[in-house]
């Protein structure tokens, strides 16, 4: 039975990693602030808790499973708030969501594009609240 | 399984430098402030990682929480006040800093072939006083973690200047930018309403939560990995956490900047006046030995705490632990000084919060 445990803990790892691998993937090729926060944080919960499930399989009832357990209650509280914050400071410096197929909104024109190089983007991030 | 279980160790210390050598490539290739700032938190956390894997956790809580947290923000707050444009230099500039750091670099990979290899038993550095230590120290002192063991009580007087240390920056920063704001901060806007509703909730479930830990740090530190430069640092973040989401004028009604700087002074003061009782009562300077008078000594049930076979582990442990709340008081207080001097400042009469 542990044996099976251990099989089945790994997978989760393996496919939690992967998820998040995805996530990265997302934050990359994603079009706009929203869809790459989105992108980023539902992988970062969702593959953590994969992660940390798989290990808490592998390790066995123990104390470690309690840590692990605080462990995925501390993600699960804190990345999504920090998802929530890092959008509200994107709406607050004016980022507007692409919508549609259109490439760039007529009303975009002046603020600038996120997918440019970091100096172009950056500096609009979370100054306002971080 | 013991080979693979060091290829897997391999493979990650591998994996984790290499990760701090595209962040420090990416740092000094980025043009924007902001993103360097970012870069090297991100920097920190890989090697606060990297350091736990190498076993040095008390290292790596300090790092993870000053480098990756607290001087990023001081480094962004820093950046709020500094309004300035970068200039575009032409590149005959940097040749002559440019050549100083690769000769340097170059230097320093030198000197790292000539250090001994990690964990080397036959090292000077772990042949002679450290195999003293990790002989004597359950005997002396009685404290289970060696580091602490080190570090509070044979190396007690280098732990008093790191203290002071700490003080005098906090100190100078003080000086520099001013022990808080220089004028009325700006109330908070009314409509501050549910907009950061998410934020201020998580914040508030957090907030206890970290002062917990940093006081288990701090209580756990003759067991575990921690002590008092740990557990400050991690107060310090509850304060400022508060700050950021709550603003500054609440975080300063709670704990003032005068008890701030107060509370600095008064670690320092602790920790060297534990010195001063140990020689009032017959030892050296930071002796715990003679922390308490033979007379109260004489009173202590002989079991009660610690290794009974050794003859003082009731002053040595009380001198730990007193000696380790100096350094939190001083630690954290010092912490949330230098971030009330960068966030309290006043650029253009209009409060930072």
């Amino acid at each position: 039975m542990p044996e099976v445990l251990m099989w089945i803990g790994g997978g989760l790892v393996i496919a939690g990693t992967l998820l998040s691998l995805l996530g990265a993937g997302g934050v990359l090729r994603f079009p706009d602030v929203y869809t790459r926060i989105h992108a980023a944080s539902l992988t970062d919960t969702g593959g953590a808790t994969l992660v940390l499930l798989g290990l808490g399989l592998v390790s066995g009832l123990s104390l470690d499973t309690v840590k692990l357990f605080f462990c995925w209650a501390f993600i699960m509280l804190t990345t999504p708030a920090a998802a929530n914050a890092l959008a509200n400071a994107a709406y607050g410096a004016g980022h507007k969501p692409r919508i549609g197929t259109f490439q760039i909104m007529p009303a975009d024109k002046d603020i600038p594009r996120d997918d440019g190089p970091p100096e172009s983007g950056a500096p609009e991030d979370g100054s306002a609240d971080e | 399984m013991t080979g693979f279980a060091v290829e897997a160790n391999f493979a990650l210390n591998v994996a984790l430098l290499l990760m701090l050598l595209v962040c420090g490539i990416a740092i000094a290739r980025t043009r924007s402030v902001m993103a360097a700032i970012l870069l090297m938190s991100v920097y920190s956390l890989a090697s606060a990682v990297w350091l736990v894997v190498m076993d040095a956790a008390d290292v790596a809580f300090t790092e993870a929480v000053v480098g990756a947290g607290v001087s990023t923000i001081v480094l962004l707050g820093a950046t709020l006040l500094a309004r300035g444009q970068i200039e575009r230099r032409s590149w005959h500039a940097s040749i002559a800093p440019g050549v100083l750091a690769i000769g340097v670099g170059v230097l320093l990979v030198y000197a790292a072939t000539g250090l001994p290899g990690f964990g080397d038993a036959a090292s000077p550095a772990n042949a002679h006083v450290g195999r003293a230590y990790l002989e004597q120290a359950a005997q002396d002192i009685g404290a289970p973690n060696m580091v602490t063991a080190v570090l509070a009580s044979y190396r007690g007087f280098d732990t008093l200047g790191e203290a002071v240390v700490i003080f005098a920056a906090g100190i100078g920063v003080a000086l520099l930018l001013g022990f808080g704001p220089r004028a009325q901060l700006a109330p908070p806007p009314e409509d501050l309403g549910d907009h950061h509703v998410v934020l201020r909730v998580a914040a508030k479930l957090l907030i206890p939560l970290i002062v917990l830990y940093a006081f288990y740090v701090q209580f756990h530190g003759d067991v575990g990995a921690g002590g008092g430069f740990q557990a400050g640092v991690i107060l310090a973040v509850a304060a400022i956490l508060h700050a950021l989401v709550f603003g500054l004028r609440e975080t300063m009604a709670a704990v003032p900047a005068k008890a701030a700087r107060t509370v600095a002074a008064l670690g320092v003061l602790l920790y060297a006046g534990i010195g001063v009782v140990c020689i009032i009562n017959g030892g050296g300077f930071l002796d715990y030995d003679r922390l308490f008078t033979s007379r109260i000594e004489a009173m202590i049930p002989a079991n009660l705490l610690g290794d009974p076979a050794h003859e003082h582990h009731w002053g040595q442990h009380f001198g730990i632990f007193f000696i380790e709340l100096g350094v939190l008081l001083t630690v954290a207080a010092t912490m949330v000084t230098i971030f009330y001097g960068f966030a309290g400042r006043v650029v253009g009469g209009e409060a930072k919060r």
